[in-house]
Protein backbone atom coordinates (compact mmCIF):
# COMPACT_ATOMS: atom_id res chain seq x y z
CA UNK A 1 0.00 0.00 0.00
CA UNK A 2 1.74 3.17 -1.31
CA UNK A 3 -0.13 5.60 1.14
CA UNK A 4 0.60 3.14 4.54
CA UNK A 5 3.16 5.40 5.96
CA UNK A 6 1.31 8.95 4.18
CA UNK A 7 -1.75 7.33 6.20
CA UNK A 8 -0.32 6.71 9.60
CA UNK A 9 1.42 9.99 9.59
CA UNK A 10 -2.15 11.99 9.03
CA UNK A 11 -4.26 10.19 10.94
CA UNK A 12 -1.33 10.61 13.78
CA UNK A 13 -1.63 14.25 13.66
CA UNK A 14 -5.42 13.89 13.23
CA UNK A 15 -5.79 12.41 16.49
CA UNK A 16 -3.33 14.57 18.10
CA UNK A 17 -5.37 17.64 17.10
CA UNK A 18 -8.90 16.51 17.33
CA UNK A 19 -9.20 13.97 20.30
CA UNK A 20 -8.60 16.91 23.28
CA UNK A 21 -11.61 18.31 21.49
CA UNK A 22 -14.16 15.65 20.99
CA UNK A 23 -16.53 17.07 23.57
CA UNK A 24 -17.37 19.34 20.78
CA UNK A 25 -17.06 17.34 17.70
CA UNK A 26 -18.15 14.13 17.12
CA UNK A 27 -17.29 13.53 14.04
CA UNK A 28 -14.46 14.90 12.19
CA UNK A 29 -13.65 13.83 8.15
CA UNK A 30 -11.26 14.50 5.34
CA UNK A 31 -10.29 13.68 1.62
CA UNK A 32 -7.10 12.95 0.94
CA UNK A 33 -7.57 15.49 -1.98
CA UNK A 34 -10.85 17.70 -2.59
CA UNK A 35 -10.02 18.17 -6.43
CA UNK A 36 -9.56 15.43 -8.84
CA UNK A 37 -7.78 16.96 -12.25
CA UNK A 38 -8.36 14.96 -15.17
CA UNK A 39 -5.51 15.03 -17.16
CA UNK A 40 -4.53 13.52 -20.61
CA UNK A 41 -3.12 10.13 -19.05
CA UNK A 42 -6.80 10.09 -16.54
CA UNK A 43 -7.64 6.58 -15.99
CA UNK A 44 -9.47 6.40 -13.08
CA UNK A 45 -8.12 7.44 -9.11
CA UNK A 46 -9.07 6.56 -5.69
CA UNK A 47 -9.48 9.29 -3.13
CA UNK A 48 -9.05 8.34 0.65
CA UNK A 49 -11.84 9.51 3.01
CA UNK A 50 -10.39 9.14 6.60
CA UNK A 51 -11.59 10.36 10.08
CA UNK A 52 -12.40 9.81 13.69
CA UNK A 53 -15.85 9.87 15.79
CA UNK A 54 -16.28 10.56 19.41
CA UNK A 55 -17.07 7.17 20.60
CA UNK A 56 -18.17 3.97 18.59
CA UNK A 57 -21.38 3.62 16.21
CA UNK A 58 -21.62 3.20 12.15
CA UNK A 59 -20.27 5.25 9.49
CA UNK A 60 -21.76 6.19 6.65
CA UNK A 61 -20.41 7.51 3.21
CA UNK A 62 -22.22 8.63 0.40
CA UNK A 63 -20.69 10.47 -2.70
CA UNK A 64 -22.88 12.17 -4.72
CA UNK A 65 -22.29 13.16 -8.19
CA UNK A 66 -24.04 16.52 -9.57
CA UNK A 67 -27.63 15.29 -10.48
CA UNK A 68 -29.11 16.13 -14.25
CA UNK A 69 -31.85 14.63 -16.47
CA UNK A 70 -31.27 11.30 -17.76
CA UNK A 71 -33.01 9.41 -20.51
CA UNK A 72 -33.29 5.53 -20.37
CA UNK A 73 -34.91 3.58 -23.08
CA UNK A 74 -36.89 0.68 -23.81
CA UNK A 75 -36.39 -2.04 -26.54
CA UNK A 76 -38.97 -4.47 -28.15
CA UNK A 77 -39.14 -6.51 -30.81
CA UNK A 78 -40.30 -5.14 -34.15
CA UNK A 79 -40.67 -6.55 -37.16
CA UNK A 80 -38.11 -9.44 -36.20
CA UNK A 81 -35.26 -6.60 -34.56
CA UNK A 82 -35.43 -4.84 -31.83
CA UNK A 83 -36.03 -1.36 -31.44
CA UNK A 84 -36.54 1.11 -29.27
CA UNK A 85 -40.05 2.03 -28.29
CA UNK A 86 -40.66 3.35 -24.68
CA UNK A 87 -38.40 6.14 -22.76
CA UNK A 88 -38.90 7.59 -19.52
CA UNK A 89 -37.04 10.79 -18.40
CA UNK A 90 -35.37 10.49 -14.55
CA UNK A 91 -35.25 13.97 -13.93
CA UNK A 92 -32.78 14.09 -10.83
CA UNK A 93 -30.38 11.22 -11.27
CA UNK A 94 -26.80 11.79 -9.64
CA UNK A 95 -24.50 11.29 -12.45
CA UNK A 96 -22.83 9.60 -9.46
CA UNK A 97 -23.13 7.50 -6.59
CA UNK A 98 -21.35 5.57 -4.32
CA UNK A 99 -22.03 4.43 -1.05
CA UNK A 100 -20.16 2.71 1.81
CA UNK A 101 -20.35 2.02 5.27
CA UNK A 102 -19.08 -0.21 8.22
CA UNK A 103 -22.13 -2.67 8.23
CA UNK A 104 -25.24 -3.14 5.85
CA UNK A 105 -27.16 -0.33 5.65
CA UNK A 106 -30.52 -1.90 7.02
CA UNK A 107 -28.39 -3.30 9.84
CA UNK A 108 -27.81 0.58 10.51
CA UNK A 109 -31.07 2.44 10.36
CA UNK A 110 -34.63 1.64 9.39
CA UNK A 111 -35.67 2.24 5.61
CA UNK A 112 -37.51 5.71 7.03
CA UNK A 113 -34.27 7.24 8.29
CA UNK A 114 -32.40 5.53 5.32
CA UNK A 115 -35.29 7.75 3.02
CA UNK A 116 -35.03 10.75 4.66
CA UNK A 117 -30.79 11.12 3.84
CA UNK A 118 -31.11 9.16 0.76
CA UNK A 119 -28.99 6.73 1.24
CA UNK A 120 -28.77 3.77 -0.84
CA UNK A 121 -30.78 3.05 -4.20
CA UNK A 122 -33.36 2.17 -2.69
CA UNK A 123 -34.17 5.20 -0.55
CA UNK A 124 -33.19 7.40 -3.18
CA UNK A 125 -36.02 9.90 -4.60
CA UNK A 126 -35.72 10.27 -8.13
CA UNK A 127 -38.63 11.61 -10.25
CA UNK A 128 -39.44 9.94 -13.11
CA UNK A 129 -41.52 10.90 -16.22
CA UNK A 130 -43.23 8.45 -18.80
CA UNK A 131 -45.79 7.95 -20.72
CA UNK A 132 -44.60 4.06 -21.40
CA UNK A 133 -46.69 0.93 -20.34
CA UNK A 134 -43.71 0.01 -17.91
CA UNK A 135 -43.82 0.87 -14.63
CA UNK A 136 -41.82 3.51 -13.35
CA UNK A 137 -39.70 1.11 -11.09
CA UNK A 138 -38.92 -1.14 -14.04
CA UNK A 139 -36.82 2.36 -15.42
CA UNK A 140 -35.83 3.17 -12.12
CA UNK A 141 -34.09 -0.23 -11.60
CA UNK A 142 -32.58 0.09 -15.20
CA UNK A 143 -31.60 2.97 -14.54
CA UNK A 144 -29.59 2.19 -11.60
CA UNK A 145 -28.68 -0.98 -13.27
CA UNK A 146 -27.00 0.57 -16.32
CA UNK A 147 -25.29 2.97 -13.88
CA UNK A 148 -23.67 0.27 -12.22
CA UNK A 149 -22.84 -1.34 -15.20
CA UNK A 150 -20.54 1.87 -16.16
CA UNK A 151 -19.54 2.35 -12.90
CA UNK A 152 -21.09 5.36 -11.89
CA UNK A 153 -22.70 3.93 -9.19
CA UNK A 154 -20.90 1.38 -6.91
CA UNK A 155 -22.37 -1.93 -7.16
CA UNK A 156 -21.34 -3.00 -3.48
CA UNK A 157 -21.38 -1.23 0.01
CA UNK A 158 -18.07 -0.50 0.11
CA UNK A 159 -16.21 -1.64 3.52
CA UNK A 160 -15.49 1.07 6.29
CA UNK A 161 -12.23 -0.06 8.34
CA UNK A 162 -12.25 1.08 11.79
CA UNK A 163 -8.56 1.51 13.54
CA UNK A 164 -8.97 1.21 16.94
CA UNK A 165 -12.18 2.43 18.12
CA UNK A 166 -11.83 6.28 16.86
CA UNK A 167 -10.20 5.85 13.76
CA UNK A 168 -11.39 5.58 10.36
CA UNK A 169 -10.89 5.19 6.62
CA UNK A 170 -12.32 4.03 3.47
CA UNK A 171 -11.00 4.59 -0.65
CA UNK A 172 -13.17 5.78 -2.84
CA UNK A 173 -12.73 5.00 -6.64
CA UNK A 174 -13.54 6.76 -9.32
CA UNK A 175 -13.18 5.23 -13.05
CA UNK A 176 -11.68 7.30 -16.08
CA UNK A 177 -15.79 7.62 -17.05
CA UNK A 178 -16.78 10.03 -13.95
CA UNK A 179 -18.77 12.82 -14.87
CA UNK A 180 -16.93 16.91 -14.14
CA UNK A 181 -18.51 18.56 -11.43
CA UNK A 182 -18.37 19.48 -7.78
CA UNK A 183 -19.62 16.26 -5.85
CA UNK A 184 -20.38 16.29 -2.57
CA UNK A 185 -18.98 13.79 -0.32
CA UNK A 186 -21.33 13.03 3.04
CA UNK A 187 -20.48 11.93 5.97
CA UNK A 188 -22.95 10.04 8.76
CA UNK A 189 -22.46 8.82 11.77
CA UNK A 190 -24.98 6.55 13.11
CA UNK A 191 -25.57 5.17 16.85
CA UNK A 192 -29.26 3.26 17.62
CA UNK A 193 -30.36 3.92 14.34
CA UNK A 194 -30.45 7.58 14.48
CA UNK A 195 -27.97 10.04 12.79
CA UNK A 196 -25.59 11.93 15.62
CA UNK A 197 -23.60 13.80 13.41
CA UNK A 198 -22.92 14.37 9.91
CA UNK A 199 -20.49 16.35 7.86
CA UNK A 200 -20.93 17.35 4.61
CA UNK A 201 -17.69 18.11 2.19
CA UNK A 202 -17.34 19.27 -1.32
CA UNK A 203 -14.98 17.27 -4.27
CA UNK A 204 -14.46 18.97 -7.01
CA UNK A 205 -13.98 16.85 -10.19
CA UNK A 206 -12.57 19.07 -13.18
CA UNK A 207 -10.51 18.83 -16.46
CA UNK A 208 -7.76 20.17 -16.41
CA UNK A 209 -4.91 20.53 -18.97
CA UNK A 210 -4.89 20.37 -23.03
CA UNK A 211 -7.65 18.54 -22.80
CA UNK A 212 -9.90 20.57 -21.25
CA UNK A 213 -9.13 23.00 -23.48
CA UNK A 214 -9.60 21.00 -26.46
CA UNK A 215 -12.83 20.08 -24.98
CA UNK A 216 -13.77 23.86 -23.96
CA UNK A 217 -12.72 25.23 -27.66
CA UNK A 218 -14.88 22.54 -28.97
CA UNK A 219 -18.18 23.32 -27.31
CA UNK A 220 -17.56 27.29 -27.08
CA UNK A 221 -15.86 27.82 -30.50
CA UNK A 222 -17.61 24.66 -32.72
CA UNK A 223 -16.70 26.44 -36.25
CA UNK A 224 -13.73 26.95 -35.65
CA UNK A 225 -12.49 23.66 -34.09
CA UNK A 226 -14.21 22.03 -37.26
CA UNK A 227 -11.87 23.92 -39.43
CA UNK A 228 -8.84 23.46 -37.41
CA UNK A 229 -9.60 19.64 -37.44
CA UNK A 230 -10.04 19.47 -40.97
CA UNK A 231 -6.39 21.80 -41.61
CA UNK A 232 -4.99 19.11 -39.51
CA UNK A 233 -6.77 16.49 -40.98
CA UNK A 234 -5.46 17.58 -44.61
CA UNK A 235 -1.95 18.23 -43.22
CA UNK A 236 -1.50 15.22 -41.97
CA UNK A 237 -2.67 13.40 -45.04
CA UNK A 238 -0.73 15.48 -47.66
CA UNK A 239 2.24 14.82 -45.23
CA UNK A 240 1.54 11.07 -45.16
CA UNK A 241 1.63 10.82 -48.71
CA UNK A 242 4.80 12.53 -49.55
CA UNK A 243 6.78 10.83 -46.70
CA UNK A 244 5.83 7.28 -48.28
CA UNK A 245 6.69 8.44 -51.62
CA UNK A 246 9.95 9.80 -50.83
CA UNK A 247 10.96 7.14 -48.51
CA UNK B 1 -0.34 3.42 -22.01
CA UNK B 2 -3.96 5.28 -21.31
CA UNK B 3 -4.89 8.59 -22.97
CA UNK B 4 -8.22 10.75 -22.13
CA UNK B 5 -10.00 11.04 -25.08
CA UNK B 6 -11.39 14.68 -24.29
CA UNK B 7 -14.74 14.59 -26.77
CA UNK B 8 -15.51 10.83 -26.11
CA UNK B 9 -14.88 11.68 -22.22
CA UNK B 10 -13.43 8.19 -21.78
CA UNK B 11 -9.86 6.91 -21.59
CA UNK B 12 -8.71 4.33 -24.02
CA UNK B 13 -5.36 2.48 -24.66
CA UNK B 14 -3.33 4.13 -27.11
CA UNK B 15 -1.77 1.24 -28.34
CA UNK B 16 -5.06 -0.62 -29.06
CA UNK B 17 -6.41 2.58 -31.18
CA UNK B 18 -2.81 2.65 -32.89
CA UNK B 19 -3.84 -0.58 -33.83
CA UNK B 20 -6.88 -0.56 -34.98
CA UNK B 21 -5.90 2.60 -36.97
CA UNK B 22 -3.10 0.56 -38.71
CA UNK B 23 -5.28 -2.69 -39.47
CA UNK B 24 -8.44 -0.64 -40.65
CA UNK B 25 -5.16 0.81 -42.43
CA UNK B 26 -3.79 -1.71 -43.52
CA UNK B 27 -6.76 -2.99 -45.22
CA UNK B 28 -7.93 -0.21 -46.98
CA UNK B 29 -4.65 0.00 -48.54
CA UNK B 30 -4.76 -3.54 -49.51
CA UNK B 31 -8.41 -3.21 -50.76
CA UNK B 32 -8.36 0.36 -52.01
CA UNK B 33 -11.61 1.52 -49.72
CA UNK B 34 -11.52 4.35 -46.92
CA UNK B 35 -12.45 1.95 -44.32
CA UNK B 36 -15.06 3.70 -42.33
CA UNK B 37 -17.33 0.92 -42.43
CA UNK B 38 -15.16 -0.96 -40.81
CA UNK B 39 -13.99 1.84 -38.18
CA UNK B 40 -17.08 3.06 -37.35
CA UNK B 41 -18.59 0.03 -35.58
CA UNK B 42 -15.11 -0.69 -34.11
CA UNK B 43 -14.90 2.34 -32.68
CA UNK B 44 -18.61 1.58 -31.49
CA UNK B 45 -17.03 -1.69 -30.45
CA UNK B 46 -15.08 -0.11 -27.71
CA UNK B 47 -17.29 1.95 -26.18
CA UNK B 48 -16.70 5.23 -28.29
CA UNK B 49 -20.35 6.89 -28.00
CA UNK B 50 -21.66 6.43 -32.00
CA UNK B 51 -22.21 10.09 -32.22
CA UNK B 52 -18.22 10.79 -31.53
CA UNK B 53 -17.63 8.08 -33.58
CA UNK B 54 -19.33 9.14 -36.63
CA UNK B 55 -17.87 12.54 -36.19
CA UNK B 56 -14.52 11.64 -35.49
CA UNK B 57 -14.10 9.31 -38.07
CA UNK B 58 -15.47 12.02 -41.38
CA UNK B 59 -12.44 13.83 -39.90
CA UNK B 60 -9.86 10.76 -40.10
CA UNK B 61 -11.43 10.24 -43.83
CA UNK B 62 -10.66 13.51 -44.73
CA UNK B 63 -7.30 13.09 -44.02
CA UNK B 64 -6.84 9.04 -45.53
CA UNK B 65 -8.76 10.58 -48.33
CA UNK B 66 -6.42 13.61 -49.32
CA UNK B 67 -3.57 11.12 -48.74
CA UNK B 68 -4.91 8.78 -51.29
CA UNK B 69 -6.18 11.24 -54.13
CA UNK B 70 -2.58 12.63 -54.83
CA UNK B 71 -1.36 9.45 -56.16
CA UNK B 72 -4.37 9.53 -58.74
CA UNK B 73 -4.12 13.22 -59.43
CA UNK B 74 -0.53 12.86 -60.50
CA UNK B 75 -1.97 10.15 -62.47
CA UNK B 76 -4.41 12.45 -63.57
CA UNK B 77 -7.18 10.51 -62.43
CA UNK B 78 -9.49 12.75 -61.55
CA UNK B 79 -12.51 13.82 -63.30
CA UNK B 80 -12.19 17.85 -61.85
CA UNK B 81 -15.89 18.57 -63.29
CA UNK B 82 -17.41 15.18 -62.20
CA UNK B 83 -15.69 15.65 -59.26
CA UNK B 84 -17.18 19.04 -58.46
CA UNK B 85 -21.06 18.03 -59.35
CA UNK B 86 -20.61 14.82 -57.30
CA UNK B 87 -19.08 17.55 -54.80
CA UNK B 88 -22.20 20.37 -54.89
CA UNK B 89 -24.41 16.84 -54.48
CA UNK B 90 -22.36 15.75 -51.27
CA UNK B 91 -22.66 19.03 -49.75
CA UNK B 92 -26.57 19.18 -49.84
CA UNK B 93 -26.41 15.96 -48.95
CA UNK B 94 -23.68 15.68 -46.07
CA UNK B 95 -25.49 18.84 -44.48
CA UNK B 96 -28.94 17.31 -44.78
CA UNK B 97 -27.54 13.73 -42.99
CA UNK B 98 -26.18 15.71 -39.92
CA UNK B 99 -29.33 17.78 -39.40
CA UNK B 100 -31.17 14.29 -39.78
CA UNK B 101 -28.46 12.75 -37.07
CA UNK B 102 -29.30 15.55 -34.73
CA UNK B 103 -33.17 14.99 -35.46
CA UNK B 104 -32.75 10.88 -34.97
CA UNK B 105 -30.78 10.93 -31.96
CA UNK B 106 -33.19 13.21 -30.30
CA UNK B 107 -35.72 10.58 -30.82
CA UNK B 108 -33.59 8.06 -29.37
CA UNK B 109 -33.33 6.01 -33.03
CA UNK B 110 -29.97 6.96 -34.07
CA UNK B 111 -28.56 3.87 -33.15
CA UNK B 112 -30.82 1.86 -34.97
CA UNK B 113 -30.79 3.97 -38.13
CA UNK B 114 -26.69 3.40 -38.11
CA UNK B 115 -27.15 -0.30 -38.07
CA UNK B 116 -30.00 -0.50 -40.21
CA UNK B 117 -28.08 1.53 -43.12
CA UNK B 118 -24.98 -0.31 -42.76
CA UNK B 119 -26.62 -3.93 -42.58
CA UNK B 120 -28.91 -2.79 -45.96
CA UNK B 121 -25.58 -1.16 -47.79
CA UNK B 122 -23.07 -3.55 -46.85
CA UNK B 123 -25.13 -6.33 -47.19
CA UNK B 124 -26.65 -5.65 -50.80
CA UNK B 125 -22.85 -4.18 -51.94
CA UNK B 126 -21.02 -6.90 -50.38
CA UNK B 127 -22.95 -9.88 -52.59
CA UNK B 128 -23.23 -8.39 -55.37
CA UNK B 129 -19.54 -7.53 -55.07
CA UNK B 130 -19.14 -11.22 -54.40
CA UNK B 131 -20.75 -12.45 -57.31
CA UNK B 132 -19.31 -9.83 -59.09
CA UNK B 133 -15.58 -11.55 -58.60
CA UNK B 134 -16.09 -15.14 -58.57
CA UNK B 135 -17.78 -14.44 -62.18
CA UNK B 136 -14.65 -12.48 -62.68
CA UNK B 137 -12.19 -15.21 -61.13
CA UNK B 138 -14.05 -17.35 -63.09
CA UNK B 139 -13.76 -15.98 -66.19
CA UNK B 140 -10.21 -15.64 -66.11
CA UNK B 141 -9.70 -18.97 -66.19
CA UNK B 142 -11.80 -19.30 -69.18
CA UNK B 143 -10.32 -16.50 -70.86
CA UNK B 144 -7.17 -18.39 -71.29
CA UNK B 145 -8.79 -20.69 -73.73
CA UNK B 146 -11.61 -18.83 -75.16
CA UNK B 147 -12.79 -15.76 -76.29
CA UNK B 148 -13.77 -12.47 -73.88
CA UNK B 149 -17.36 -10.64 -75.49
CA UNK B 150 -16.61 -7.51 -76.39
CA UNK B 151 -18.57 -4.73 -73.98
CA UNK B 152 -20.07 -1.44 -74.57
CA UNK B 153 -18.66 1.25 -73.34
CA UNK B 154 -22.19 1.89 -71.34
CA UNK B 155 -25.35 1.23 -72.03
CA UNK B 156 -28.45 3.83 -72.97
CA UNK B 157 -30.85 4.42 -70.88
CA UNK B 158 -34.10 6.80 -70.08
CA UNK B 159 -31.06 8.31 -67.72
CA UNK B 160 -29.34 10.00 -71.15
CA UNK B 161 -32.50 11.92 -71.21
CA UNK B 162 -32.59 13.97 -68.41
CA UNK B 163 -32.36 17.70 -68.95
CA UNK B 164 -29.21 19.79 -68.16
CA UNK B 165 -26.49 18.17 -70.40
CA UNK B 166 -22.83 18.29 -69.78
CA UNK B 167 -20.13 16.85 -71.07
CA UNK B 168 -17.54 15.99 -69.03
CA UNK B 169 -14.19 14.78 -71.15
CA UNK B 170 -11.93 12.65 -68.40
CA UNK B 171 -14.69 10.30 -68.01
CA UNK B 172 -15.49 10.52 -72.12
CA UNK B 173 -19.23 11.44 -71.18
CA UNK B 174 -22.06 13.55 -72.56
CA UNK B 175 -24.74 13.37 -69.22
CA UNK B 176 -27.32 15.37 -67.39
CA UNK B 177 -25.71 16.86 -64.45
CA UNK B 178 -28.95 15.83 -62.35
CA UNK B 179 -27.80 12.44 -62.36
CA UNK B 180 -24.32 12.90 -60.73
CA UNK B 181 -25.49 15.65 -58.48
CA UNK B 182 -28.36 13.22 -56.93
CA UNK B 183 -25.97 10.72 -55.99
CA UNK B 184 -23.64 12.70 -54.71
CA UNK B 185 -26.77 13.88 -52.49
CA UNK B 186 -27.56 10.23 -51.49
CA UNK B 187 -23.82 9.31 -50.88
CA UNK B 188 -23.67 12.20 -48.39
CA UNK B 189 -26.80 11.59 -46.76
CA UNK B 190 -24.98 8.03 -46.03
CA UNK B 191 -21.99 9.54 -45.20
CA UNK B 192 -22.96 11.30 -42.50
CA UNK B 193 -25.10 9.47 -41.01
CA UNK B 194 -22.87 6.14 -41.15
CA UNK B 195 -19.30 7.88 -40.65
CA UNK B 196 -18.16 6.88 -43.75
CA UNK B 197 -16.43 8.23 -47.21
CA UNK B 198 -19.52 6.62 -49.02
CA UNK B 199 -16.67 4.80 -51.40
CA UNK B 200 -17.87 1.71 -51.14
CA UNK B 201 -21.69 3.55 -52.77
CA UNK B 202 -19.92 6.12 -54.43
CA UNK B 203 -17.68 3.32 -56.87
CA UNK B 204 -20.39 0.99 -57.82
CA UNK B 205 -22.58 3.86 -58.53
CA UNK B 206 -19.92 6.06 -60.40
CA UNK B 207 -19.26 2.49 -63.12
CA UNK B 208 -22.62 1.23 -63.08
CA UNK B 209 -24.90 4.11 -63.13
CA UNK B 210 -22.88 6.46 -64.61
CA UNK B 211 -21.11 4.49 -66.88
CA UNK B 212 -17.63 6.09 -65.90
CA UNK B 213 -14.10 4.34 -67.02
CA UNK B 214 -12.72 2.61 -64.05
CA UNK B 215 -9.56 4.29 -64.20
CA UNK B 216 -10.90 7.75 -63.19
CA UNK B 217 -13.30 6.52 -60.38
CA UNK B 218 -11.33 6.04 -57.42
CA UNK B 219 -9.71 9.53 -57.79
CA UNK B 220 -12.78 11.48 -58.20
CA UNK B 221 -14.48 9.44 -55.75
CA UNK B 222 -11.62 10.30 -53.48
CA UNK B 223 -11.52 14.03 -55.11
CA UNK B 224 -15.33 14.38 -53.53
CA UNK B 225 -14.99 12.34 -50.27
CA UNK B 226 -12.63 14.65 -49.07
CA UNK B 227 -14.64 17.89 -49.57
CA UNK B 228 -17.87 16.07 -48.35
CA UNK B 229 -16.48 14.26 -44.88
CA UNK B 230 -14.74 17.85 -44.58
CA UNK B 231 -18.37 19.05 -44.32
CA UNK B 232 -19.58 16.67 -42.31
CA UNK B 233 -16.64 17.06 -39.77
CA UNK B 234 -17.54 20.63 -39.84
CA UNK B 235 -21.40 20.20 -39.15
CA UNK B 236 -20.62 17.86 -36.75
CA UNK B 237 -18.31 19.64 -34.88
CA UNK B 238 -20.40 22.74 -35.05
CA UNK B 239 -24.15 21.30 -34.12
CA UNK B 240 -23.21 17.89 -32.65
CA UNK B 241 -19.65 18.97 -30.71
CA UNK B 242 -18.80 15.27 -31.93
CA UNK B 243 -15.52 15.27 -33.30
CA UNK B 244 -12.78 14.55 -31.20
CA UNK B 245 -9.06 15.29 -32.37
CA UNK B 246 -7.24 13.10 -30.35
CA UNK B 247 -8.66 10.56 -31.01
CA UNK B 248 -8.56 11.13 -35.19
CA UNK B 249 -4.79 12.29 -34.73
CA UNK B 250 -4.41 9.03 -33.30
CA UNK B 251 -6.35 6.46 -35.61
CA UNK B 252 -4.49 8.51 -38.48
CA UNK B 253 -1.51 7.79 -37.43
CA UNK B 254 -1.98 4.43 -37.26
CA UNK B 255 -3.39 4.65 -40.37
CA UNK B 256 -0.98 5.79 -42.63
CA UNK B 257 1.61 3.46 -41.58
CA UNK B 258 -0.87 0.48 -42.27
CA UNK B 259 -2.32 1.79 -45.54
CA UNK B 260 1.55 1.42 -46.71
CA UNK B 261 2.01 -2.14 -45.58
CA UNK B 262 -1.35 -2.77 -47.04
CA UNK B 263 -0.52 -1.24 -50.47
CA UNK B 264 2.13 -3.37 -50.86
CA UNK B 265 0.80 -6.27 -50.00
CA UNK B 266 -1.99 -6.05 -52.54
CA UNK B 267 0.06 -5.61 -55.00
CA UNK B 268 1.00 -9.39 -54.87
CA UNK B 269 -2.47 -10.59 -55.22
CA UNK B 270 -5.11 -10.59 -58.31
CA UNK B 271 -7.46 -7.45 -58.43
CA UNK B 272 -10.49 -10.21 -58.67
CA UNK B 273 -8.89 -12.22 -55.27
CA UNK B 274 -8.73 -9.23 -53.69
CA UNK B 275 -12.24 -8.19 -54.29
CA UNK B 276 -14.23 -11.16 -53.39
CA UNK B 277 -11.48 -11.30 -50.12
CA UNK B 278 -13.08 -7.47 -49.44
CA UNK B 279 -16.62 -8.89 -50.00
CA UNK B 280 -16.49 -11.70 -48.17
CA UNK B 281 -15.42 -9.18 -45.43
CA UNK B 282 -17.75 -6.72 -45.71
CA UNK B 283 -20.39 -9.24 -45.47
CA UNK B 284 -18.93 -10.37 -42.23
CA UNK B 285 -19.43 -7.15 -41.12
CA UNK B 286 -23.19 -6.95 -42.34
CA UNK B 287 -23.75 -10.30 -40.45
CA UNK B 288 -22.34 -8.84 -37.13
CA UNK B 289 -24.08 -5.92 -37.24
CA UNK B 290 -27.38 -8.07 -38.26
CA UNK B 291 -27.18 -10.75 -35.45
CA UNK B 292 -26.78 -7.54 -33.12
CA UNK B 293 -30.10 -6.43 -34.70
CA UNK B 294 -31.80 -9.72 -34.05
CA UNK B 295 -30.52 -11.18 -31.24
CA UNK B 296 -32.05 -10.55 -27.78
CA UNK B 297 -30.08 -7.71 -26.23
CA UNK B 298 -28.50 -8.28 -22.70
CA UNK B 299 -30.43 -5.74 -21.26
CA UNK B 300 -34.02 -3.76 -22.72
CA UNK B 301 -33.15 -0.70 -21.37
CA UNK B 302 -30.68 1.44 -22.36
CA UNK B 303 -29.13 5.07 -21.49
CA UNK B 304 -29.91 7.66 -23.99
CA UNK B 305 -27.72 10.42 -24.98
CA UNK B 306 -30.01 13.09 -24.90
CA UNK B 307 -29.18 14.28 -21.63
CA UNK B 308 -25.96 14.81 -22.42
CA UNK B 309 -25.00 18.53 -22.80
Amino acid sequence: MRRGPFLVALLAALAAVILPAKAQEPLVADLSKHLVAITTGFAGTDVLLFGAVDEPGDVVVVVRGPARAEIVRRKERAGGIWVNTGSATVENAPMFYGLAATRPLDEIASPAVLDRHQIGFRHLDLRIVSEDQVSKSDYRDALIRLKKRRSLYSDVVLPINFLGQRLFRTEMHFPSNVPVGTYSVEVYLFKNGEVVSAQTTPLIISKIGVGAEVFDFAHQQGPIYGIIAIILAVSAGWLAATAFRKG
Amino acid sequence: MQIYLPIAEMSVNVFLILGMGGMVGFMSGLFGVGGGFLMTPLLMFIGVPPAVAVGTEANQIVASSVSGVLAHWRRGNVDLKMGAILTIGGFLGSSFGVWLFKFLRGLGQIDLVISLSYVIFLGIIGTLMLIESLQALRQSKRQAAGTMPRRKLHQHTWIHGLPLKMRFRRSKLYISAILPAAIGFFVGVLAAIMGVGGGFVMVPAMIYLLGMPTAVVVGTSLFQIIFVTANTTFLQATMNQTVDVVLALLLLFGGVIGAQFGAKAGTKLKGEQLRSLLALMVLAVCAKLLFDLVATPSDLFSLGAGGKH
